[in-house]
């Protein structure tokens, strides 16, 4: 369903993406970890079309990202739906205008029919309370499940998750590794998570690829990721200081 | 000598790459005002947001506007009704006031205020659109950044900086017919006279339609910078500056082939 085949990106003269090669089916959950900056979310960015590689190509349903048109780019990404990091919520439109936006813009749905997928998904995330507020009056956590909301709204076959549980409480953040988990079962969700969260990465993931350097050093199911004997995947999921990973 | 050399070549590329940057935001800009064109189709479904724009760029703008038109009635009025008095001609400043305001004070004065106030806002809104990955949402959820923020944003400036030019004008005769009464003691009713002898039609049309074309070039270029921001807040600033600076060069080179287009060779 996504593939990434030999991806090669560069910013000015830093390499960030130095050949990444990764596979998911459909209905996967799959989990990239690695140290900031090795080019995790640069990897997302290149799966939902924001970016393009220099290097390499990036297959969507059967669709290459690099050679396809706007039009058949547009198309893809509108069966996908990313969360964003910030939230990356219309700072003049409330909670609820922003999780209707989609909606709104698309057409397809009467005003009545959006208000009662809106109000859904806004208890689904616990947001009822908060619907009527501005992006500026809501905590950074509280953006990223707004921005989930508005994400689920649209029923994306794909959702790519950039950090989505960093600076949830543990209650939150197992809110949100559970609804990943059931956007796979009910709906079968293909979902790429970006995540230093240890704890979410190994309870949500089917596989679980490290990257390192701009290169996946390890991808694999979790236990075999967890048992793996490369100092490079030790070092990183036990959070040790010491070792082939080199702390500026 | 090598050293000569070797600063020279610097120099040389600083100048080179300044100038591709320079060509791919025109390009960049060119475009993104083609693509607001195409999205015209689409103005009734934006029409909140282009009132929205309007709001900003008229309402909130009108107390810098109006003290602006009224003293640059009051300061055309005296430098040149002074000098006109050493000629006993000063009861023609109704004339010469109306004439320069119509012609080229009117649409400048309002564009440099709204570059200051709206184009500036414009580039930080949208570059910290950008830096915050609201964009790239807004391109995931398959809307068009030029749909959903640069036309309506177009269209408000273009409508706008007419409406804000007709006001400066009328301001700033009223500016200068207070002046001419204090400082050259001239009758309203006299000044009056004077300024509807000189209202042709022909410099009003040429200074809206200044204004129309500064006001495209205002918006475009504001919305242009504000894509382009990158790195955070600093980027933002960046954005920000540029798009003062860029509007302000091109009003003024603009400005001046208008005026040469209409009154080049003569009135």
């Amino acid at each position: 369903m996504i593939e990434l085949v030999d991806v090669y990106k560069g910013f000015g003269d830093r390499m960030v993406l130095n050949g990444v090669s990764l596979s998911l089916e459909k209905g996967e959950t799959f989990v990239i970890i690695g140290m900031s900056g090795t080019g995790k979310t640069v990897t997302i960015r290149h799966i939902a079309g924001l970016v393009m590689p220099d290097r390499g190509q990036v297959i969507i349903d059967g669709v290459d990202m690099t050679k396809s048109s706007p039009r058949e780019r547009a198309r893809i990404r509108s069966t996908m739906g990313v969360v964003f990091q910030s939230g990356a919520l219309i700072n003049w439109l409330t909670v609820e205008e922003n999780v209707a936006l989609p909606l709104v813009e698309r057409r397809a749905h009467s005003r009545q029919e959006i208000a009662d997928i809106v109000h859904e998904k806004l208890r689904l995330l616990q947001l009822l309370d908060a619907k009527d507020k501005m992006p500026s009056d809501i905590s950074g956590g509280m953006k990223k499940r707004v921005c989930l909301a508005r994400v689920l709204v649209r029923n994306p076959a794909i959702i790519l998750y950039d950090e989505p549980t960093s600076g949830l409480d543990p209650i939150m953040s197992s809110l949100i590794s559970e609804l990943i988990v059931k956007m796979k079962h009910q709906f079968q969700v293909t979902s790429v998570v970006v995540s230093h969260d240890m704890g979410s990465a190994f309870a949500i993931a089917d596989r679980i690829a490290v990257l390192y350097e701009g290169k996946i050093v390890e991808c694999d199911r979790p236990a075999r990721i967890r048992n793996s004997d490369n100092p490079i995947v030790q070092q990183f999921i036990h959070g040790e200081i010491h070792g082939p990973i080199k702390v500026d | 000598m090598h050293s000569f050399s070797l600063q020279f070549g610097t120099a040389l590329t600083a100048i080179g790459e300044r100038l591709i940057d320079v060509a791919v935001f025109s390009g960049f800009t060119i475009v993104l005002l083609m693509k607001s064109t195409y999205y015209l189709k689409n103005i009734v479904r934006r029409r909140r947001e282009v009132f929205r724009q309007m709001y900003y760029a008229g309402v909130k703008t009108l107390m810098v506007v109006s003290i602006v038109a009224m003293f640059t009635g009051m300061i055309l009025t005296l430098q040149t009704g002074l000098a006109l008095k050493d000629f006993n001609l000063e009861e023609t400043i109704g004339n010469v006031l109306i004439a320069t305001l119509t012609r080229e004070m009117g649409p400048f004065s309002a564009a440099i205020i709204l570059i200051a106030s709206v184009g500036s806002a414009m580039a930080a809104e949208i570059g910290t659109m950008k830096v915050s990955e609201e964009i790239d949402a807004l391109v995931v959820m398959s809307i068009s950044p030029v749909y959903y923020l640069v036309m309506p944003r177009i269209v408000a400036l273009t409508i706008m900086l007419p409406v804000a030019t007709i006001y400066v004008d009328v301001l700033g005769v009223i500016g200068g017919a207070i002046i001419a009464r204090s400082h050259l003691g001239i009758p309203f009713d006299n000044f009056y006279a004077h300024v509807m002898e000189s209202l042709h039609f022909k410099p009003v049309y040429v200074g809206l339609f200044k204004a129309t074309i500064f006001g495209m070039l205002i918006s475009s270029i504001s919305c242009a910078q504000g894509l382009r921001a990158k790195n955070g807040a600093l980027g933002v600033g960046r954005a920000t500056r540029n798009a003062v600076v860029a509007s302000f060069l091109m009003v003024l080179i603009v400005g001046y082939y208008i005026t040469e287009m209409f009154f080049g060779k003569g009135l």
